[in-house]
């Protein structure tokens, strides 16, 4: 028996939510004092199994086969399903990104068993018991769970990314699972790379704006400020919903989760699917005429005035600062 | 061609989340409805789909009765049949869900499959992330979930997925499931006519249920919440100096 997670990598580089999966794994794998194993599929995946061990994994299953040269759901879970299989596996976890929720629903599918998405906490008692996260994270769910083997992901960025204490033997095994050729035609096919420069999810500052900024026109002045801190604009799903600026630059539930240094928010109310995408920014200044708004209230910082004659206001005096 | 889209009826909170006194359920006493957002990209997705390629849109919830309204909406921007399988309103587990819509879609169907059936990537309350994934593979149909833009070329479907650096892209024939992501489109809003015509269209139920599968919901709680203090600088344009002050503090200068 075994506690199995499923580790992600961009061909050849580890991501930060494996480390994630493993360090949650590794307090799983104590308490039910079973072996740690880690799954990695794909090419270029073997260099990683030094890293996977120094974050604890006794065995590294390295998958190859024909059909895992790029990401395929199918031939992705397949391969993780008969490993499971074979190792007769107690559990099997991922982290809750796309690939990971994807891959395990796959396998939640093939088997008819649950799968609890985007745990926060694991307690393999009798019965387990799970907390997950609903809407996005403004909402948690206790749950138990049922299931000759248990399958579930933890919500990324739940727990900081630790390495073990000791690193542990991380011994490689070579895994060839039995793919049906059916299950290409899930495999990606092709890739588009669109280079970009800073992005939301990335940028140092965001300056937002909302239904208060009045129109498209009317993101002249977040614009302007945002290229003098050297940041970007973001909006509320108000502004896409009215087609003021595209859903690449809402923040929140249904759009992008950004952690920049300074959240400058203006003319949003601060609702609670918009809240869950801003909420990680390190300090947050609303722009707001009403002292009552819910991101007036939660931000560290604010001005309770009209955004058309602050945000110009500010712009106006990083100008004279600089000139000075 | 034939395209079927799956929606789930959702409270529309503000600026928090209330759950109910025995922890069963979000209080909706005075909140409004709507479709989940993917979901609502996914109706607008296949409306679009179905004028570019001549077809008709057909969508399917499971909710309580009340979920007419939703059913409804989507009529009202141009979906051409709705189908509500009834619930008692209680909260039912991805595994049994999924069943439930499978059983229907397999009525509906009688043997002529829909050539797409759109999900959300994930519903915006319970946020399983695997309804869609789950009626796929009953249905023996492949599925890619995260999908940002679609085309369809004669029997071969083209998926985009986005990640960081830009677009997967996918090659799936028909018949097909996606799973589709805010952002696919911009949702039209009803027109007066558009309104007045969803009273119009029939709305079929499909009577069908399934066990409960094996994750049990136990309660529903909000997340501890970090209160902090917000400092106020000002109430007109001349805090720009203060809050400049603050940008050079914080190093974003
Ligand atoms: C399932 C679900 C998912 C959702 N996902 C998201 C999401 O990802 N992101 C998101 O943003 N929303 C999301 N929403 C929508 C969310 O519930 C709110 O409707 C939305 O965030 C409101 O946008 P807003 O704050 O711009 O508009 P409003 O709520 O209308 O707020 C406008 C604010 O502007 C202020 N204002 C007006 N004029 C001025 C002025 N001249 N100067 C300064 N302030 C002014 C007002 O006081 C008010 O606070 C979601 C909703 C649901 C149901
Ligand atoms: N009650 C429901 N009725 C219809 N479709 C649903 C229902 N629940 C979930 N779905 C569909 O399945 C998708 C994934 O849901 P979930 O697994 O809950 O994240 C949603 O975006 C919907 O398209």
């Amino acid at each position: 028996m075994t506690l199995l997670v499923v580790l992600e990598h961009d061909r050849g580089e580890m991501a930060e939510a494996s480390r994630e999966a493993l360090t949650s794994a590794r307090d799983l794998a104590a308490k039910l004092d079973e072996p740690l194993h880690a799954v990695l599929v794909g090419e270029e995946a073997e260099p990683l199994a030094e890293e996977a061990a120094k974050f604890g994994a006794e065995v590294v299953h390295v998958a190859s086969h024909d059909l895992l040269t790029d990401y395929g759901p199918d031939a992705w879970a397949e391969t993780v399903r008969q490993l499971a299989e074979e190792l007769d596996a107690v559990a099997v976890m991922a982290v809750g990104t796309d690939r990971g929720n994807e891959v395990m629903a796959q396998i939640a599918a093939r088997e008819d068993l649950p799968f609890v998405a985007n745990c926060l906490s694991v307690d393999a008692g009798d019965p387990w018991e799970l907390t997950r996260v609903q809407w996005g994270g403004s909402l948690l769910e206790d749950v138990t769970l049922d299931a000759d083997r248990k399958l579930l992901s933890i919500a990324h960025h739940a727990v900081v990314a630790e390495p073990a204490p000791e690193a542990a033997d991380g011994d490689v095994e070579q895994f060839e699972p039995d793919l049906d050729d059916e299950m290409s035609v899930t495999m990606v096919r092709d890739r588009v790379v669109l280079t970009q420069g800073i992005t939301l999810s990335t940028a140092p500052v965001v300056v937002s704006g909302g239904r208060g900024v009045g129109s498209a026109d009317g993101f002249a002045v977040l614009d302007e400020l945002a290229e003098l801190l050297g940041g970007v604009v973001g909006c509320s799903r108000a502004v896409t919903n009215n087609g003021w600026r595209p859903h690449a630059s809402q923040v929140g539930q249904t759009g992008t989760r950004i952690a920049p240094e300074i959240y400058i928010a203006t003319g949003i109310s601060g609702a609670i699917q918009h809240w869950v995408g801003a909420m990680a920014s390190k300090k947050i200044l609303a722009i707001n005429t009403d002292p009552e708004a819910n991101m007036v209230v939660k931000a560290d910082y604010a001005v309770l005035a009209d955004l058309h004659k602050v945000v110009p206001a500010i712009s106006e005096e990083i100008r004279r600062r600089r000139a000075g | 061609m034939r395209i079927l889209c799956c929606v789930k009826r959702v409270p529309a909170p503000g600026a928090k989340i209330n759950v109910s006194a025995d922890g069963q359920s979000v209080e909706t006493a005075h909140l409004g409805f709507t479709t989940s957002p993917h979901e609502e990209c996914a109706v607008e997705e296949a409306i679009q789909l179905a004028e570019r390629h001549d077809g008709t849109v057909t969508v399917l919830t499971l909710g309580p009765p009340e979920a007419e309204e939703q059913l409804r909406y989507a009529a009202s921007v141009g979906a051409h049949e709705l189908v509500l399988i009834p619930t008692d309103g209680t909260n039912w587990d991805p595994q049994r869900t999924a069943l439930a819509l499978t059983k229907a879609i397999v009525e509906l169907e009688s043997g002529d499959p829909f050539d797409l059936v759109l999900f959300g990537n994930e519903s915006a309350d319970s946020g399983g992330f695997q309804v869609g994934v789950r009626v796929a593979h009953a249905l023996g149909r492949p599925m890619v979930n995260g999908i940002k833009g679609i085309d369809i070329e004669g029997d071969q479907i083209t998926a985009r997925r986005a990640v960081d650096a830009g677009f997967e892209v996918y090659e799936l024939p028909r018949p097909a499931v996606l799973g589709v992501k805010e952002g696919i489109n911009l949702p039209r809003y009803p027109t007066m006519k558009g309104r007045l015509a969803s009273k119009k269209v029939e709305m079929a139920t499909a009577d069908v249920d399934a066990e409960p599968g094996g994750q049990l919901m136990v309660k529903l709680q909000q997340p501890e919440e970090q209160v902090s203090k917000t400092e106020i600088l000002g109430d007109s344009p001349e805090a720009a100096s203060k809050v400049v002050d603050l940008l050079e503090e914080l190093g974003v200068l």
